[in-house]
């Protein structure tokens, strides 16, 4: 497959991008790793290329574009402001034991658009943008709502160090279901005997005693009652077509009532997206999708992938992402919900284009 | 002719050297012990070729050596895909060392893993970076946090002294290769954790890419393997 084909079948998405309102933009090829690292931590180093420069320090190969779009539109975009964009990312693949038969590509293209607005019709607004783009490539789209996770763990009953310490791992399955079996089950007493060793490193005697403080006071907490670990399990096992979930989760609203606002929200976007002429029924909901994806998406998460192409990531992915937005705003004194997406013209190109 | 690949230093050579004399090959240094040339006594179609430890990855990686020893931390750092490129034929029962994660001794809070993942979220929100780990095993560490599932930290590179960098404020942890714990007592470090990261040991292995199985297979069968 040629580079030709592909950037033909991006050009064409980007002026359905344009079409849609969006700007071009054509971020930098080389980023300063440091706000990079800082968001996504180790496990962006492992997958993008990182090189030194000796006067601006630790670059890196543009891993994605969500971040230096974010960045232009917060130092001078005015808003609402639509996004697009069409170009290389480069990610490094660390197989662990064994060397993969087909290695996927460490350099592809993406077509993508962001969209920064306060308007509640935003979700619906770029989903539906990516549904028929994609259309005639037949794709399975998933849904999913960090959202009503998220405050389906804030209703929890629990002290707000244990609620605090469940959101921060809600994106680590592992973690979250550890803490959660912890704090369903009696505290067991714990001792801190003093070390003999001098205190060493930066880390300082007050930062350990103020966890010494609160893991005394956790010890207090009365165990989380077990109704509320199986209504947390219902909920992330949500999955189904989208108008089926909707009322599952309207039935799990009942229980867990600080959800309903967020149900209610799916409610209004499916409802937008079906007034945007696309059969929501075809839609599959899965309450976890975002618990996949990169930690960033806070809110609406969408994936679009070719059936019967297990191996293959998705062919489009996107979501919502306020809180990286608000991060990324801070020196500006700035914050606005973000919601967006990309595409992988490779993908479509193989798939036989969208004509 | 196999090309063999051993230490050409110290005690892991002396070992490596011991190891294969009990099976009936004398390996020994040619001329004076400061030329890095071998003799091969016991084997004919033998060739001793003496190799920096670090450097043997990359040799059995490019098949330059048809057989090695090397640990096997520096295996699994050092070749990514490594059962694509070599297969390991003896563990050799030396040079026994473990990969672990050591935090300052004071930390009376911090036992195991699961405390470290809180206290690198906590450290993170107070000093508004990432909890640094000072280490040379970049992928071994890094994939292990990563299952594990442990965030908010970051690596930060040390080829030496590893352990001195909590005192020097540069790291709040390592991550480290120890025998006996001497070193990490001495700066005032303990291990956490029950597993660590890894336990290696020397071993012998086989470069897939060097070919010439069949003998390199009849000479692993006279050595009993």
């Amino acid at each position: 497959m040629s580079k030709r084909e592909k950037q033909a079948i991006g050009q064409q998405i980007l002026a359905a991008f344009r079409a849609a309102g969006a700007e071009e933009v054509a971020p930098d090829l080389l980023l300063p790793a440091e706000t990079l690292l800082d968001l996504y931590g180790e496990d962006i180093r492992a997958r993008a290329y990182v090189t030194q420069d000796p006067i601006r320090g630790e670059m890196m190969l543009r891993p994605d574009f969500t971040v230096p779009v974010v960045q232009m539109h917060m130092a001078n975009g005015a808003e609402p402001a639509r996004y697009c964009y069409l170009g290389e990312v480069f990610r490094k693949q660390d197989h662990g034991e064994t060397r993969p038969e087909h290695p996927r590509d460490n350099e592809y293209l993406q077509a993508g658009f962001e969209l920064f607005a306060r308007d509640p019709e935003a979700d619906a607004e770029v989903f539906a943008l990516f549904h028929h783009i994609l259309a005639p490539l037949r794709l399975q789209a998933s849904m999913g709502d960090m959202d009503l996770l998220m405050d389906a763990v804030r209703a929890l009953p629990l002290s707000g160090a244990r609620r605090a310490a469940l959101l921060h791992h809600i994106w680590r399955p592992h973690r979250f279901a550890k803490a959660l079996a912890r704090f369903a089950a009696p505290a067991e007493p714990r001792e801190f005997p003093e070390s003999a060793a001098p205190w060493t490193g930066l880390r300082s005697p007050a930062e350990m005693q103020a966890r010494i403080d609160r893991l005394r006071s956790d010890a207090a907490e009365a165990p989380l009652p077990p109704q509320w670990v199986e209504r947390l399990e219902r909920l992330f096992a949500i999955e189904a077509p989208a108008p089926e979930a909707l009322r599952q989760l309207r039935a799990l609203a009942a229980e867990i009532p600080d959800i309903a606002e967020a149900v209610d929200r799916l409610e209004r976007n499916l409802a937008a997206l079906s007034a945007r002429g696309i059969d929501v029924g075809a839609i599959h909901f899965d309450a976890s999708h975002g618990r996949h994806t990169m930690e960033y998406y806070d809110g609406m998460t969408f994936s679009f992938a070719a059936a019967g192409r297990a191996d293959w990531p998705p062919v489009a992915s996107g979501g919502r992402y306020d809180a990286l937005a608000a991060v990324l705003g801070q020196a500006q004194g700035r914050s606005i919900p973000a919601v967006g997406g990309i595409i992988r013209p490779g993908l479509v190109h193989e798939l036989g284009g969208i004509g | 002719m196999i090309r063999l690949g051993v230490p050409s230093k110290g005690r892991l050579m002396e070992q490596c050297f011991d190891w294969f004399a009990a099976r009936g090959v004398t390996l020994s240094r040619a001329g004076s012990d400061r030329e890095y040339a071998g003799r091969v006594d016991g084997a004919d179609n033998v060739a001793l070729v003496l190799l920096s430890a670090g450097e043997i990855p990359r040799e059995l990686m490019a098949g330059r050596i048809h057989l090695g020893v090397t640990g096997t931390d520096l295996i699994r750092e050092k070749l990514a895909g490594w059962r694509s490129h070599v297969e390991e034929l003896a563990p050799m029962g030396f040079g026994h060392a473990d990969l672990i994660l050591a935090v300052p001794a004071c930390w009376s809070d911090c036992e195991t893993l699961d405390d470290f993942a809180t206290i690198a979220r906590d450290f993170r929100a107070e000093h508004g970076f990432r909890l640094r780990i000072a280490t040379k095993y970049h992928r071994l560490v890094r994939a292990w946090l990563s299952a594990e599932e442990v965030a908010d930290y970051q690596l930060v590179d040390s080829q030496g002294a590893t352990e001195g960098t909590v005192a020097n404020l540069t790291a709040e942890a390592i991550a480290d290769i120890t025998s006996s714990g001497e070193t990490l007592r001495a700066n005032h470090l303990k291990i956490i954790g029950e597993e660590p990261i890894l336990r290696s040991q020397a071993t012998l292995l086989r470069s897939r890419a060097a070919g010439d199985e069949a003998e390199v297979r009849d000479f692993a069968a006279r050595l009993g393997l």
